[in-house]
C-alpha cells in the first residue's frame, strides 16, 4: 500500500500548513486523502500506512479515525447517499425521501446494495437546511430532492459507472 | 430595504473572482489598515463598532481581541470557525461560496490587528467544494500581494491555511476545534485557560466565526462608529439569518437589526410568509440549540411588545417566554408539524454529536432521545414527560462544554410551551402512529399580521 507520487506531493503540501514539529495536525486531511485513494473506507492497513507516513503511533490515527463520522470504517458501495434527517430537513419531507430510498434500493441505513453500487447513510444536519431535503454524494450536495430527482441521481450513478467500464 | 454590508455585492457576476472583487472595492480595508493604522487602532475600531460574535454566543469581538495575550517571541493565531454544523444554520457556507474574498480580506485585516502571521480556516469536512473555492481565492490573493511576506511594504507577513474537519458538530466548539486542528479527537478542553491565553499549540489564539471576520471589512472601511449606528442598542450592524423550514422563501438574508420578527417572516423581502397556505405554529429563531417559541410569543414578547430581530428582543423574557439570536438559524414550523417529532430529531442529533466526555451529556442525551422516540410513536407515558424535564435539568450547567446545555434547552422549551402536545401523544397512541398531529389550536393565536402579507 502506497500513495501515488502525486498524492505524496499532496501530503507534503499539507504538512507545510503547520509549523515545525506540529505535523500531527496533518492526520485529518491525510485520512481524507487515504479514504479517497484506497476504496472509500479506512482499513486497519490504511490507517497503519498513514501512521507510518506521518510518523505517528497507530493508536493516534485510530483514535481520530473512530471519532469523526466522515471516515468509513467498513467497506462502502461505489456511491454513498448520505441523506440528512435532522429537524429542518424533516420539516421539508426528508422522511419521505429516506423511505423512498429504502424501497428503491432495498437497503436500510448502513447497508450496501448487493451489486456494491450504493450505500445508504442517514446523517445529521449538513448545513443545507434551506435547500432541503438533501443528501451528499461524493464532493457535492444534491438539494431540493424529490422522488423524481432521486431516480435521476440513481440513474446518473449507473451511467457514470457504465461510462467508466 | 435594510442596509446590507456583507451581501450587497453577492449578486454581481463573478464576484467570486479576484479581479471583479477588487474592481468592486475589495481589499480596501487591508490597504487602509496596513498603510494608515496601527494594529491596536484596528482593534479599537472593532471595539467601537459593538460587533458581537456571530457564531452563537454573541460575545463582543473587540473585547475578545483585547484579551489576547501577547508574550514576547510566542506566535499568535487567528482561527476562523467555519464548522457551521448547528441545525438551521447555513449562512457561513453562503458567504464563503459566493464571497470567498470577503472572508480572506477580513482575515488579513484581523490577523494584522492580532499580530498573527498564520491564520487557519477550520471548515466542516462536508463543505468539500467550498475548500476549492477558498483555495482559489487564497491563491489569487497571494498572487496579488495581499498574502505572503511584507504585505504592502508594511512589514506584516501573513499566510492563510485551510483545515477540513471530518464530520463532528462538537468541533464547532472552539476548544474542540483547536484539539481537532492539532490532529486529535474533538474533545472540548476545560476552560480556563481560555484560548486567548493558551489556544492552538498552547499559543494565544482568537477563534472567530466566518461572519464575524467578514464584518471586520465594512467596520474598517466605514469606521466603527458608523457601523454602530446601524441597529438597535447593543445589537449593532447587520446579521445574516439563514431561514428554513415551512416558509415560502428559504434562504440566507442579511438584515440590519431594526426589523421585527413579523416583518422578517411575512414580508416579501425576506421569508415571504408561511408556505402552502398554512399558518405559523412555532419557530426556533437562532439555531437548534435555542428555545423554541410558539407563534404568539415569537411575534410579541410577554409584555405585548413587537418582538424585534435583535439579540436583546429575541432574548426578552429569558427562557420562560423568550429565546436567543444564537447563530441566526431561523427554523419555522407550520401548523401541520409535530413539535414532538421535531424535538426528537434534535435530541437524536445531540446524542449523535456528544463527544462523550461528561456523563450527564453522554447518558442524558441518549435517554432523552429514547424517551422522545417512544412518545412520538405512541409508546410514551406521562411520567416520561416528567423524566425528560428532570434529565434536561440535570444536564444543564453540569458539563465541560455548552453542548450539554444546547441539548437540554430545546427539550426544555418544547415541554414548557407544548406540554399538551406531548400529553396528546401519550393519550392518543393510535393517532400518533397515523401522524395525525391534530393540534392546530397552537397556530396563529394572534390576530394575523396586517395587509396583503397574510397567507390564507
Ligand atoms: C457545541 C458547540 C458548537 C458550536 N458550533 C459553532 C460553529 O459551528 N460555528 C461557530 O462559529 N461557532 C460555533 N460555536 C461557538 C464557538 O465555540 C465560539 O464561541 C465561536 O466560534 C466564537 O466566534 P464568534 O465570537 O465570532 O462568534 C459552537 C459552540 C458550541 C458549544
Ligand atoms: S458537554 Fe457533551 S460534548 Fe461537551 S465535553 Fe461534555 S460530553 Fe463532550
Ligand atoms: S437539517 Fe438537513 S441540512 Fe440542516
Amino acid at each position: 500500500m502506497r500513495f501515488s507520487d502525486e498524492k505524496l506531493k499532496e501530503v507534503d503540501r499539507i504538512r507545510g500548513f503547520y509549523p515545525e514539529g506540529r505535523q500531527k495536525s496533518a492526520v485529518i486531511p491525510v485520512l481524507h486523502l487515504a479514504q479517497q485513494e484506497f476504496g472509500g473506507w479506512l482499513s486497519a492497513e490504511t490507517m497503519d500506512y498513514v501512521a507510518t507516513l506521518l510518523q505517528l503511533e497507530p493508536i493516534e490515527v485510530y483514535e481520530v479515525a473512530t471519532f469523526y463520522s466522515m471516515y468509513n470504517l467498513k467497506p462502502v458501495g461505489k456511491y454513498m447517499f448520505e441523506v440528512c434527517q435532522t429537524g429542518p430537513c424533516m420539516l421539508n419531507g426528508s422522511d419521505d425521501i429516506i423511505k423512498y430510498l429504502y424501497d428503491k434500493l432495498g437497503i436500510r441505513p448502513g447497508e450496501t446494495t448487493n451489486d456494491g453500487m450504493f450505500t445508504l447513510k442517514t446523517v445529521e444536519c449538513l448545513g443545507a437546511c434551506g435547500y432541503a431535503p438533501m443528501m451528499q454524494l461524493g464532493k457535492n450536495y444534491r438539494e431540493h430532492l424529490t422522488k423524481d430527482k432521486v431516480d435521476a441521481v440513481i440513474e446518473e450513478c449507473r451511467q457514470h459507472t457504465a461510462a467508466k467500464n | 430595504m435594510g442596509r446590507k454590508l456583507l451581501l450587497d455585492k453577492a449578486h454581481i457576476e463573478n464576484i467570486r473572482l479576484y479581479d471583479v472583487y477588487r474592481r468592486e472595492g475589495g481589499y480596501r480595508s487591508v490597504e487602509k489598515a496596513l498603510k494608515t493604522m496601527s494594529p491596536d487602532a484596528v482593534t479599537e475600531e472593532v471595539k467601537k463598532s459593538g460587533l458581537r460574535g456571530r457564531g452563537g454566543a454573541g460575545f463582543p469581538t473587540g473585547m475578545k481581541w483585547g484579551f489576547l495575550a501577547k508574550p514576547q517571541g510566542v506566535p499568535r493565531y487567528l482561527v476562523v470557525n467555519a464548522d457551521e454544523s448547528e441545525p438551521g444554520t447555513f449562512k457561513d457556507r453562503y458567504l464563503m461560496e459566493f464571497l470567498p474574498h470577503l472572508l480572506i480580506e477580513g482575515m488579513i485585516t484581523s490577523a494584522y490587528a492580532l499580530g498573527s502571521s498564520r491564520a487557519y480556516i477550520y471548515i466542516r469536512g462536508e463543505y468539500d467544494w467550498i475548500v476549492d473555492i477558498l483555495e482559489q481565492a487564497i491563491g489569487e490573493a497571494k498572487k496579488n500581494g495581499w498574502l505572503g511576506k511584507n504585505i504592502l511594504g508594511s512589514g506584516f507577513d501573513c499566510e492563510i491555511y485551510i483545515q477540513r474537519g471530518a464530520g463532528a458538530y462538537i468541533c464547532g466548539e472552539e476548544t474542540a476545534l483547536l484539539e481537532s486542528l492539532e490532529g486529535k479527537r474533538g474533545n472540548p478542553r476545560i476552560k480556563p485557560p481560555f484560548p486567548a491565553v493558551k489556544g492552538l499549540w498552547d499559543c494565544p489564539t482568537v477563534v472567530n466565526n466566518v461572519e464575524t471576520i467578514a464584518a471586520v471589512v465594512p467596520i474598517i472601511n466605514e469606521g466603527g462608529e458608523e457601523y454602530a449606528k446601524i441597529g438597535i442598542g447593543k445589537s449593532t450592524g447587520t446579521k445574516l439569518i439563514s431561514a428554513c423550514g415551512n416558509i415560502k422563501k428559504q434562504g440566507v438574508y442579511e438584515i440590519d437589526m431594526t426589523i421585527s420578527v413579523e416583518e422578517f417572516i411575512y414580508s416579501d423581502e425576506y421569508c415571504g410568509g408561511i408556505a402552502n397556505g398554512r399558518k405559523l405554529k412555532a419557530c426556533i429563531p437562532g439555531g437548534s440549540s435555542v428555545p423554541i417559541l410558539p407563534a404568539n410569543l415569537l411575534l410579541k414578547t410577554a409584555k405585548g411588545e413587537a418582538r424585534m430581530m435583535t439579540y436583546e428582543s429575541l432574548a426578552d423574557g429569558g427562557f420562560a417566554t423568550g429565546s436567543m439570536m444564537g447563530s441566526g438559524g431561523f427554523i419555522v414550523l407550520d401548523d401541520s408539524q409535530c413539535v414532538v417529532r421535531h424535538t426528537y430529531t434534535l435530541a437524536r442529533f445531540y446524542r449523535h454529536e456528544s463527544c462523550g466526555q461528561c456523563s450527564p451529556c453522554r447518558e442524558g442525551t441518549g435517554w432523552m432521545e429514547k424517551i422522545l422516540l417512544n412518545i412520538e410513536n405512541g409508546k410514551g407515558k406521562k411520567s416520561g414527560i416528567d423524566l425528560l424535564w428532570d434529565i434536561q435539568r440535570k444536564i444543564e450547567g453540569n458539563t465541560i462544554c455548552p453542548l450539554g446545555d444546547a441539548a437540554a434547552w430545546p427539550v426544555a422549551a418544547a415541554i414548557r410551551h407544548f406540554r399538551d402536545e406531548f400529553e396528546w401523544h401519550v393519550e392518543n397512541p393510535e393517532d400518533c402512529l397515523r401522524r395525525n398531529y391534530g393540534l392546530a389550536g397552537y397556530a396563529d393565536p394572534l390576530t394575523p399580521p396586517k395587509g396583503e402579507l397574510v397567507p390564507v
